[in-house]
Protein backbone atom coordinates (compact mmCIF):
# COMPACT_ATOMS: atom_id res chain seq x y z
CA UNK A 1 0.00 0.00 0.00
CA UNK A 2 2.43 2.76 1.27
CA UNK A 3 4.84 1.21 -1.63
CA UNK A 4 2.34 2.05 -4.32
CA UNK A 5 2.14 5.58 -2.47
CA UNK A 6 5.29 5.95 -2.83
CA UNK A 7 5.77 4.44 -6.26
CA UNK A 8 3.00 6.87 -7.73
CA UNK A 9 4.32 10.13 -6.34
CA UNK A 10 7.87 9.86 -7.09
CA UNK A 11 6.94 8.42 -10.70
CA UNK A 12 5.06 11.84 -11.29
CA UNK A 13 7.98 13.57 -9.65
CA UNK A 14 10.47 11.78 -11.76
CA UNK A 15 7.70 12.72 -15.21
CA UNK A 16 7.63 15.99 -14.69
CA UNK A 17 11.12 16.39 -14.44
CA UNK A 18 11.96 15.02 -17.17
CA UNK A 19 9.46 16.93 -19.34
CA UNK A 20 10.97 20.15 -17.57
CA UNK A 21 14.20 18.56 -18.89
CA UNK A 22 14.01 19.10 -22.32
CA UNK A 23 11.57 22.21 -21.86
CA UNK A 24 13.74 24.31 -20.21
CA UNK A 25 15.83 26.69 -21.96
CA UNK A 26 19.06 27.11 -19.31
CA UNK A 27 21.32 24.92 -19.52
CA UNK A 28 22.01 24.99 -15.21
CA UNK A 29 18.28 24.29 -14.87
CA UNK A 30 18.09 21.07 -17.42
CA UNK A 31 20.54 19.64 -15.40
CA UNK A 32 19.12 20.32 -11.74
CA UNK A 33 16.07 18.65 -13.29
CA UNK A 34 18.13 15.63 -14.62
CA UNK A 35 19.83 15.14 -11.27
CA UNK A 36 15.91 15.39 -10.23
CA UNK A 37 15.18 12.78 -12.60
CA UNK A 38 18.30 10.22 -11.10
CA UNK A 39 17.45 10.75 -7.27
CA UNK A 40 13.49 9.85 -8.04
CA UNK A 41 14.95 6.69 -9.97
CA UNK A 42 17.33 6.11 -6.33
CA UNK A 43 14.40 6.37 -4.81
CA UNK A 44 11.94 3.78 -7.16
CA UNK A 45 15.64 1.34 -6.48
CA UNK A 46 15.38 1.89 -2.61
CA UNK A 47 11.78 0.97 -2.82
CA UNK A 48 12.65 -2.39 -4.19
CA UNK A 49 14.97 -3.01 -1.36
CA UNK A 50 18.06 -2.92 -3.84
CA UNK A 51 20.06 -0.42 -1.46
CA UNK A 52 23.82 -0.86 -3.10
CA UNK A 53 22.11 0.44 -6.72
CA UNK A 54 19.68 3.06 -5.31
CA UNK A 55 23.29 4.74 -3.51
CA UNK A 56 25.58 4.06 -6.95
CA UNK A 57 22.64 5.75 -8.44
CA UNK A 58 23.10 8.94 -6.58
CA UNK A 59 26.79 8.52 -6.44
CA UNK A 60 27.94 7.93 -9.89
CA UNK A 61 24.95 10.31 -11.38
CA UNK A 62 25.45 12.95 -9.11
CA UNK A 63 29.20 13.30 -9.14
CA UNK A 64 28.79 12.60 -13.21
CA UNK A 65 26.27 15.74 -13.88
CA UNK A 66 28.38 17.55 -11.46
CA UNK A 67 31.81 17.15 -13.78
CA UNK A 68 29.18 18.04 -16.59
CA UNK A 69 29.24 21.28 -14.72
CA UNK A 70 32.57 21.75 -14.60
CA UNK A 71 33.15 20.90 -17.96
CA UNK A 72 30.36 23.56 -19.22
CA UNK A 73 31.56 25.91 -17.34
CA UNK A 74 35.80 25.20 -18.07
CA UNK A 75 34.92 24.79 -21.74
CA UNK A 76 33.52 28.14 -21.83
CA UNK A 77 36.13 30.20 -19.79
CA UNK A 78 38.96 28.80 -21.55
CA UNK A 79 40.97 31.28 -22.87
CA UNK A 80 44.45 31.01 -21.83
CA UNK A 81 47.10 28.58 -23.45
CA UNK A 82 48.36 25.90 -21.89
CA UNK A 83 51.78 25.34 -20.87
CA UNK A 84 52.90 22.19 -23.46
CA UNK A 85 55.63 20.89 -20.88
CA UNK A 86 54.82 17.61 -19.57
CA UNK A 87 54.37 18.20 -16.16
CA UNK A 88 54.60 14.65 -15.10
CA UNK A 89 57.30 12.81 -17.34
CA UNK A 90 58.40 9.80 -15.10
CA UNK A 91 54.62 8.73 -16.26
CA UNK A 92 55.16 7.30 -19.37
CA UNK A 93 57.34 4.70 -18.84
CA UNK A 94 55.26 3.28 -15.85
CA UNK A 95 52.03 3.80 -18.03
CA UNK A 96 53.37 1.41 -20.42
CA UNK A 97 54.42 -1.18 -17.85
CA UNK A 98 50.81 -1.22 -16.15
CA UNK A 99 49.42 -1.16 -20.06
CA UNK A 100 51.45 -4.56 -20.44
CA UNK A 101 50.30 -5.61 -17.32
CA UNK A 102 46.71 -4.99 -18.25
CA UNK A 103 46.69 -6.69 -21.60
CA UNK A 104 48.09 -9.74 -19.73
CA UNK A 105 45.44 -9.52 -17.41
CA UNK A 106 42.91 -9.35 -20.09
CA UNK A 107 44.28 -12.09 -22.44
CA UNK A 108 44.68 -14.21 -19.43
CA UNK A 109 40.80 -13.63 -18.28
CA UNK A 110 39.32 -14.10 -21.84
CA UNK A 111 42.11 -17.45 -22.33
CA UNK A 112 40.91 -19.06 -18.35
CA UNK A 113 37.40 -20.74 -17.93
CA UNK A 114 36.20 -17.40 -15.67
CA UNK A 115 35.17 -15.73 -18.80
CA UNK A 116 30.87 -16.39 -18.88
CA UNK A 117 29.02 -15.42 -22.67
CA UNK A 118 25.54 -14.85 -22.58
CA UNK A 119 22.70 -13.17 -20.43
CA UNK A 120 20.82 -15.71 -17.48
CA UNK A 121 18.03 -14.56 -15.86
CA UNK A 122 17.80 -13.46 -12.17
CA UNK A 123 18.49 -16.28 -9.59
CA UNK A 124 17.45 -15.90 -6.04
CA UNK A 125 18.33 -12.83 -3.92
CA UNK A 126 22.06 -13.05 -2.33
CA UNK A 127 21.59 -14.10 0.99
CA UNK A 128 24.86 -12.82 1.96
CA UNK A 129 23.80 -9.06 0.66
CA UNK A 130 23.95 -6.82 -2.70
CA UNK A 131 27.39 -5.68 -2.10
CA UNK A 132 29.02 -9.34 -1.62
CA UNK A 133 26.94 -10.43 -4.44
CA UNK A 134 28.17 -7.77 -7.17
CA UNK A 135 31.74 -7.98 -6.51
CA UNK A 136 31.42 -12.06 -6.71
CA UNK A 137 30.38 -11.97 -10.39
CA UNK A 138 31.72 -8.40 -11.20
CA UNK A 139 35.77 -9.60 -10.14
CA UNK A 140 34.67 -13.55 -11.76
CA UNK A 141 32.76 -14.09 -14.31
CA UNK A 142 32.66 -10.87 -15.53
CA UNK A 143 36.33 -9.72 -14.87
CA UNK A 144 37.02 -8.72 -18.48
CA UNK A 145 33.52 -6.85 -19.67
CA UNK A 146 34.40 -4.90 -16.20
CA UNK A 147 38.31 -4.03 -16.82
CA UNK A 148 37.00 -3.83 -20.58
CA UNK A 149 34.85 -0.84 -19.46
CA UNK A 150 36.95 1.12 -17.38
CA UNK A 151 39.79 1.27 -20.47
CA UNK A 152 36.44 2.25 -22.80
CA UNK A 153 35.77 5.28 -19.65
CA UNK A 154 39.65 6.38 -19.41
CA UNK A 155 39.57 6.45 -23.42
CA UNK A 156 36.35 8.62 -23.11
CA UNK A 157 38.40 10.85 -20.99
CA UNK A 158 41.21 11.54 -23.12
CA UNK A 159 39.46 11.91 -26.27
CA UNK A 160 36.98 14.53 -24.72
CA UNK A 161 40.66 16.37 -23.84
CA UNK A 162 42.03 16.00 -26.66
CA UNK A 163 38.37 17.04 -28.64
CA UNK A 164 38.27 19.86 -25.96
CA UNK A 165 42.40 21.37 -26.48
CA UNK A 166 42.95 20.46 -30.06
CA UNK A 167 41.31 24.98 -30.43
CA UNK A 168 44.85 26.09 -28.20
CA UNK A 169 47.68 23.43 -29.67
CA UNK B 1 -1.74 -1.69 8.82
CA UNK B 2 -0.32 -3.73 12.03
CA UNK B 3 0.78 -2.01 15.26
CA UNK B 4 4.09 -3.40 14.99
CA UNK B 5 4.38 -1.11 11.93
CA UNK B 6 3.16 2.04 13.58
CA UNK B 7 5.07 1.08 16.62
CA UNK B 8 8.10 1.06 13.76
CA UNK B 9 7.05 4.26 12.41
CA UNK B 10 6.94 6.15 15.75
CA UNK B 11 10.29 4.85 16.38
CA UNK B 12 11.86 6.15 13.22
CA UNK B 13 10.28 8.96 13.65
CA UNK B 14 11.34 9.95 17.27
CA UNK B 15 14.72 8.75 15.86
CA UNK B 16 14.95 11.13 13.12
CA UNK B 17 13.49 14.09 15.71
CA UNK B 18 15.94 12.94 18.09
CA UNK B 19 19.13 12.92 15.54
CA UNK B 20 17.94 16.29 13.95
CA UNK B 21 17.43 18.77 17.32
CA UNK B 22 20.66 17.06 18.80
CA UNK B 23 23.17 18.19 15.64
CA UNK B 24 21.39 21.55 15.31
CA UNK B 25 22.33 22.27 19.24
CA UNK B 26 25.73 20.90 18.81
CA UNK B 27 26.25 23.09 15.88
CA UNK B 28 25.70 25.68 17.76
CA UNK B 29 27.88 24.15 21.04
CA UNK B 30 30.67 23.46 18.28
CA UNK B 31 30.59 27.43 16.50
CA UNK B 32 30.92 28.92 20.43
CA UNK B 33 33.61 26.20 21.24
CA UNK B 34 35.74 26.96 17.95
CA UNK B 35 35.25 30.43 18.58
CA UNK B 36 36.29 30.05 22.26
CA UNK B 37 39.29 28.03 21.39
CA UNK B 38 40.24 29.80 18.51
CA UNK B 39 40.40 33.12 20.91
CA UNK B 40 42.32 31.37 23.55
CA UNK B 41 45.38 29.89 20.95
CA UNK B 42 45.45 33.99 20.27
CA UNK B 43 45.51 34.70 24.02
CA UNK B 44 42.12 36.47 23.83
CA UNK B 45 39.12 35.66 25.86
CA UNK B 46 36.54 34.83 23.27
CA UNK B 47 32.59 35.65 23.62
CA UNK B 48 32.20 36.12 27.39
CA UNK B 49 29.02 38.18 27.66
CA UNK B 50 26.12 36.14 26.58
CA UNK B 51 25.54 33.50 29.43
CA UNK B 52 27.96 31.32 31.35
CA UNK B 53 30.98 31.60 29.39
CA UNK B 54 29.49 33.39 26.66
CA UNK B 55 27.42 30.10 25.77
CA UNK B 56 24.74 32.01 24.52
CA UNK B 57 26.67 33.88 22.06
CA UNK B 58 25.99 31.85 18.70
CA UNK B 59 22.08 31.58 19.71
CA UNK B 60 22.12 35.39 19.39
CA UNK B 61 24.06 35.00 16.43
CA UNK B 62 21.30 32.70 15.06
CA UNK B 63 18.26 34.49 16.46
CA UNK B 64 20.09 37.95 14.74
CA UNK B 65 20.28 35.92 11.40
CA UNK B 66 16.87 34.81 11.04
CA UNK B 67 15.47 38.04 11.60
CA UNK B 68 17.67 39.76 9.50
CA UNK B 69 15.96 40.72 5.87
CA UNK B 70 16.84 38.63 3.26
CA UNK B 71 18.45 40.04 0.17
CA UNK B 72 18.65 38.47 -3.29
CA UNK B 73 20.84 39.77 -5.80
CA UNK B 74 18.80 41.29 -8.67
CA UNK B 75 21.43 39.30 -11.19
CA UNK B 76 20.45 36.23 -9.18
CA UNK B 77 18.39 33.38 -10.53
CA UNK B 78 15.92 33.41 -8.29
CA UNK B 79 14.39 29.94 -7.86
CA UNK B 80 17.93 28.33 -7.46
CA UNK B 81 19.66 30.68 -5.16
CA UNK B 82 16.75 30.22 -2.95
CA UNK B 83 17.70 25.93 -3.34
CA UNK B 84 20.99 26.19 -3.19
CA UNK B 85 21.36 26.85 0.67
CA UNK B 86 18.49 23.98 1.25
CA UNK B 87 20.52 21.44 -0.72
CA UNK B 88 23.28 22.12 1.32
CA UNK B 89 21.58 21.77 4.52
CA UNK B 90 19.62 19.00 3.64
CA UNK B 91 22.31 16.69 2.37
CA UNK B 92 24.78 17.35 5.50
CA UNK B 93 21.62 15.94 7.49
CA UNK B 94 21.06 13.22 5.68
CA UNK B 95 24.58 11.89 6.11
CA UNK B 96 23.81 11.43 9.66
CA UNK B 97 20.85 8.51 8.17
CA UNK B 98 23.21 5.74 8.60
CA UNK B 99 25.35 6.78 11.64
CA UNK B 100 25.84 5.06 14.39
CA UNK B 101 26.19 6.60 17.76
CA UNK B 102 26.31 3.83 20.02
CA UNK B 103 24.84 0.72 20.76
CA UNK B 104 21.32 -0.21 21.74
CA UNK B 105 19.00 0.61 24.07
CA UNK B 106 15.36 -1.14 25.62
CA UNK B 107 12.84 0.99 25.46
CA UNK B 108 9.71 -0.01 26.58
CA UNK B 109 9.97 -3.87 25.13
CA UNK B 110 11.71 -2.10 22.17
CA UNK B 111 14.96 -2.59 21.21
CA UNK B 112 16.12 0.70 19.89
CA UNK B 113 19.32 1.14 17.56
CA UNK B 114 21.70 4.13 18.19
CA UNK B 115 21.01 5.23 14.32
CA UNK B 116 18.18 5.63 12.31
CA UNK B 117 18.90 3.37 9.93
CA UNK B 118 21.41 -0.05 9.30
CA UNK B 119 21.86 0.13 5.66
CA UNK B 120 24.42 -2.50 4.23
CA UNK B 121 25.86 -0.03 2.03
CA UNK B 122 26.20 2.76 5.30
CA UNK B 123 29.34 4.44 4.36
CA UNK B 124 28.38 4.26 0.73
CA UNK B 125 25.15 6.64 1.38
CA UNK B 126 27.38 8.96 3.84
CA UNK B 127 29.49 9.41 1.16
CA UNK B 128 27.12 10.05 -1.65
CA UNK B 129 25.46 12.41 0.61
CA UNK B 130 28.96 14.41 0.94
CA UNK B 131 29.13 14.16 -3.27
CA UNK B 132 25.28 15.89 -2.96
CA UNK B 133 26.60 18.49 -0.55
CA UNK B 134 28.43 19.51 -4.02
CA UNK B 135 25.65 20.58 -5.67
CA UNK B 136 25.11 23.52 -2.72
CA UNK B 137 28.04 24.85 -2.59
CA UNK B 138 28.24 25.46 -7.05
CA UNK B 139 24.73 25.98 -7.50
CA UNK B 140 25.21 29.21 -4.72
CA UNK B 141 28.00 30.47 -6.52
CA UNK B 142 26.52 30.26 -9.82
CA UNK B 143 23.20 31.61 -8.97
CA UNK B 144 24.19 34.72 -7.20
CA UNK B 145 25.19 36.00 -10.59
CA UNK B 146 28.31 37.94 -9.34
CA UNK B 147 32.00 36.87 -9.83
CA UNK B 148 33.59 36.39 -6.44
CA UNK B 149 30.50 34.13 -6.06
CA UNK B 150 31.26 32.35 -9.04
CA UNK B 151 35.02 32.04 -8.85
CA UNK B 152 34.10 30.43 -5.38
CA UNK B 153 31.86 27.88 -6.42
CA UNK B 154 34.04 26.63 -8.98
CA UNK B 155 37.35 26.56 -7.01
CA UNK B 156 34.96 24.52 -4.38
CA UNK B 157 33.46 22.23 -6.92
CA UNK B 158 36.68 21.52 -8.59
CA UNK B 159 38.70 20.64 -4.50
CA UNK B 160 35.79 18.73 -3.56
CA UNK B 161 35.68 16.24 -6.57
CA UNK B 162 39.09 15.95 -6.77
CA UNK B 163 39.53 15.43 -2.70
CA UNK B 164 36.62 12.87 -3.07
CA UNK B 165 38.03 10.70 -4.88
CA UNK B 166 41.53 10.56 -1.90
CA UNK B 167 38.74 10.28 0.55
CA UNK B 168 36.51 7.21 -0.82
CA UNK B 169 40.27 5.44 -2.25
CA UNK B 170 41.49 5.49 1.80
CA UNK B 171 38.57 4.11 3.29
CA UNK B 172 38.65 1.20 0.86
CA UNK B 173 41.63 -0.36 2.78
CA UNK B 174 39.11 -0.12 5.84
CA UNK B 175 36.43 -1.80 4.04
CA UNK B 176 38.39 -5.03 2.94
CA UNK B 177 39.54 -5.03 6.68
CA UNK B 178 35.91 -5.36 8.07
CA UNK B 179 34.63 -7.16 5.07
CA UNK B 180 31.60 -4.93 5.04
CA UNK B 181 30.10 -1.41 3.81
CA UNK B 182 28.11 -1.50 7.53
CA UNK B 183 29.20 1.05 9.32
CA UNK B 184 28.16 -1.06 12.65
CA UNK B 185 29.88 -3.72 11.22
CA UNK B 186 32.91 -2.33 10.47
CA UNK B 187 32.52 -1.06 14.04
CA UNK B 188 32.20 -4.18 15.40
CA UNK B 189 35.45 -5.29 13.46
CA UNK B 190 37.24 -3.14 15.90
CA UNK B 191 35.96 -4.53 19.12
CA UNK B 192 38.73 -6.17 21.20
CA UNK B 193 42.59 -5.98 21.36
CA UNK B 194 45.37 -6.74 19.25
CA UNK B 195 46.88 -9.43 21.23
CA UNK B 196 50.53 -10.50 21.53
CA UNK B 197 52.51 -8.86 18.69
CA UNK B 198 54.39 -12.28 16.99
CA UNK B 199 57.70 -9.64 15.34
CA UNK B 200 58.22 -7.95 18.54
CA UNK B 201 59.31 -10.67 20.64
CA UNK B 202 59.41 -10.59 24.21
CA UNK B 203 57.54 -7.08 24.28
CA UNK B 204 55.11 -8.73 22.07
CA UNK B 205 52.77 -8.90 24.75
CA UNK B 206 52.08 -5.12 24.91
CA UNK B 207 49.64 -5.78 22.02
CA UNK B 208 47.50 -6.94 24.69
CA UNK B 209 47.13 -3.32 25.27
CA UNK B 210 46.29 -2.09 21.96
CA UNK B 211 42.67 -1.98 21.19
CA UNK B 212 42.19 -3.56 17.41
CA UNK B 213 41.38 -0.11 15.94
CA UNK B 214 42.18 0.12 12.14
CA UNK B 215 44.30 2.72 12.81
CA UNK B 216 46.71 0.92 13.88
CA UNK B 217 46.59 -1.55 10.66
CA UNK B 218 45.80 1.73 8.31
CA UNK B 219 47.78 4.54 9.37
CA UNK B 220 48.71 6.28 6.01
CA UNK B 221 45.21 5.46 4.91
CA UNK B 222 44.05 7.20 8.57
CA UNK B 223 46.65 10.59 7.39
CA UNK B 224 44.97 11.08 4.00
CA UNK B 225 41.52 10.53 4.92
CA UNK B 226 42.26 13.44 7.56
CA UNK B 227 43.85 15.50 5.25
CA UNK B 228 41.00 15.01 2.20
CA UNK B 229 38.43 14.97 4.53
CA UNK B 230 39.66 18.73 5.99
CA UNK B 231 40.01 19.53 2.14
CA UNK B 232 36.23 18.22 1.57
CA UNK B 233 34.41 20.15 4.39
CA UNK B 234 36.34 23.20 2.65
CA UNK B 235 37.54 24.15 5.90
CA UNK B 236 41.06 26.08 6.62
CA UNK B 237 43.92 25.46 5.86
CA UNK B 238 41.65 24.07 2.42
CA UNK B 239 38.76 26.77 2.66
CA UNK B 240 39.83 28.03 -0.51
CA UNK B 241 36.25 28.25 -1.76
CA UNK B 242 35.71 30.59 0.62
CA UNK B 243 39.65 32.54 0.84
CA UNK B 244 38.21 36.46 1.88
CA UNK B 245 41.39 38.35 0.87
CA UNK B 246 40.84 36.90 -2.51
CA UNK B 247 36.89 36.29 -3.16
CA UNK B 248 35.15 38.55 -0.47
CA UNK B 249 33.55 35.28 1.08
CA UNK B 250 33.38 32.62 -1.75
CA UNK B 251 30.38 31.05 -2.57
CA UNK B 252 28.30 32.55 -0.27
CA UNK B 253 29.48 36.38 -0.60
CA UNK B 254 25.93 37.22 -1.38
CA UNK B 255 23.84 35.10 1.09
CA UNK B 256 22.67 36.73 3.97
CA UNK B 257 20.10 35.77 6.56
CA UNK B 258 18.92 32.42 7.11
CA UNK B 259 20.24 31.29 4.16
CA UNK B 260 23.71 32.69 4.89
CA UNK B 261 22.94 30.28 8.42
CA UNK B 262 21.96 27.65 6.79
CA UNK B 263 25.31 27.43 4.49
CA UNK B 264 26.55 27.49 7.98
CA UNK B 265 24.92 24.93 9.79
CA UNK B 266 26.01 22.59 6.94
CA UNK B 267 30.00 23.35 7.31
CA UNK B 268 29.73 22.91 10.85
CA UNK B 269 27.68 19.78 9.91
CA UNK B 270 29.95 18.51 7.80
CA UNK B 271 32.79 18.53 10.18
CA UNK B 272 30.82 16.46 12.88
CA UNK B 273 30.36 13.71 9.75
CA UNK B 274 33.54 14.01 8.90
CA UNK B 275 35.15 13.50 12.80
CA UNK B 276 32.57 10.89 13.42
CA UNK B 277 33.51 8.63 10.13
CA UNK B 278 37.36 9.16 11.17
CA UNK B 279 35.85 7.99 14.76
CA UNK B 280 33.73 4.89 13.53
CA UNK B 281 36.40 4.12 10.62
CA UNK B 282 39.75 4.30 12.28
CA UNK B 283 39.02 4.60 15.77
CA UNK B 284 37.10 1.86 17.20
CA UNK B 285 33.55 3.57 17.34
CA UNK B 286 32.34 2.97 20.52
CA UNK B 287 34.73 0.45 21.70
CA UNK B 288 36.50 2.04 24.69
CA UNK B 289 40.03 1.58 25.14
CA UNK B 290 39.16 0.23 29.02
CA UNK B 291 37.19 -3.12 29.85
CA UNK B 292 33.46 -1.66 29.53
CA UNK B 293 31.73 -0.36 32.82
CA UNK B 294 28.24 -2.57 32.62
CA UNK B 295 26.87 -0.32 35.08
CA UNK B 296 26.28 2.47 32.67
CA UNK B 297 25.07 0.42 30.36
CA UNK B 298 24.46 2.07 27.00
CA UNK B 299 26.03 5.31 28.26
CA UNK B 300 29.33 4.30 28.33
CA UNK B 301 29.86 3.25 24.32
CA UNK B 302 27.95 6.42 23.89
CA UNK B 303 30.59 8.56 26.36
CA UNK B 304 33.01 7.25 24.33
CA UNK B 305 31.77 8.07 20.99
CA UNK B 306 30.82 11.92 21.60
CA UNK B 307 34.85 11.88 23.33
CA UNK B 308 36.11 11.25 20.36
CA UNK B 309 34.42 12.79 17.85
CA UNK B 310 34.90 16.01 19.81
CA UNK B 311 38.74 15.25 19.83
CA UNK B 312 38.75 15.31 16.07
CA UNK B 313 36.15 18.81 16.22
CA UNK B 314 39.35 19.96 18.26
CA UNK B 315 41.37 18.82 15.82
CA UNK B 316 39.83 20.52 13.00
CA UNK B 317 39.81 23.86 15.14
CA UNK B 318 43.33 23.70 16.22
CA UNK B 319 44.15 22.89 12.28
CA UNK B 320 42.28 26.38 11.18
CA UNK B 321 43.97 28.20 14.41
CA UNK B 322 47.83 27.43 13.10
CA UNK B 323 47.51 26.75 9.85
CA UNK B 324 48.02 29.64 6.82
CA UNK B 325 45.45 28.66 3.83
CA UNK B 326 47.20 26.54 0.70
CA UNK B 327 47.61 28.40 -2.81
CA UNK B 328 45.24 27.06 -4.82
CA UNK B 329 47.54 24.82 -7.71
CA UNK B 330 49.28 23.81 -4.51
CA UNK B 331 46.17 22.49 -3.08
CA UNK B 332 45.28 20.12 -6.33
CA UNK B 333 48.82 19.31 -6.74
CA UNK B 334 48.71 17.59 -3.17
CA UNK B 335 45.25 16.41 -3.83
CA UNK B 336 46.47 14.38 -7.26
CA UNK B 337 49.71 14.10 -7.53
CA UNK B 338 50.23 13.03 -3.55
CA UNK B 339 47.24 12.26 -1.76
CA UNK B 340 45.37 9.90 -4.59
CA UNK B 341 49.20 8.10 -5.72
CA UNK B 342 49.80 7.39 -1.82
CA UNK B 343 46.38 6.29 -1.64
CA UNK B 344 46.25 3.81 -4.40
CA UNK B 345 49.52 2.78 -2.85
CA UNK B 346 48.45 1.79 0.14
CA UNK B 347 45.67 -0.03 -1.54
CA UNK B 348 47.32 -1.81 -2.70
CA UNK B 349 49.65 -2.75 -0.16
CA UNK B 350 46.62 -3.55 2.18
CA UNK B 351 45.21 -5.94 -0.20
CA UNK B 352 48.77 -7.77 -1.25
CA UNK B 353 48.90 -8.06 3.03
CA UNK B 354 45.70 -9.45 2.74
CA UNK B 355 46.07 -12.19 0.44
CA UNK B 356 49.44 -12.83 2.21
CA UNK B 357 47.72 -13.41 5.13
CA UNK B 358 44.86 -15.84 3.67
Amino acid sequence: MIQIAVFAVIAAVAVIAGVFLVLTRNAVHSALFLVGVQLCLAVLFLLQGAFLVSVLQIMVYAGAIMVLFVFVVMLLGVDKKEALIEPLRWQRPIAAGLGLLLAAEAIYLALSQHIHVGSGGLQAGPHEGNVQAVARVLFTNWALPFEATSVLLVVAVVGVMVVARRKMV
Amino acid sequence: MSMTFLADLVVILAKILIVFLVLSVLVIFIVWFERKVVAHMQSRLGPNRWGPFGLLTSVADGMKLMFKEPITPITADHVTFALAPGISMLAAFLAFASIPFGTSVLIFGHRATFEIADLNVGLLWVLAMGSLAVYGVVLAGWSSGSKYPLLGGIRSSAQMISYEIALSLSLIPVVMSAGSLSLRTIVHAQSGVIGSIGWLGPVGGVGKFIPHWYIFYHLPAFLIFLLAGVAETNRPPFDLAEADTELVGGYHTEYSGIKFAMFFLAEYLHVVTISALAVLLFLGGWNGVTPNLPVLGWIWPLLWFVAKVFFFVFLFVWLRATLPRLRYDKLMAVGWRVLIPAALTWLVVSGLAMAGSV
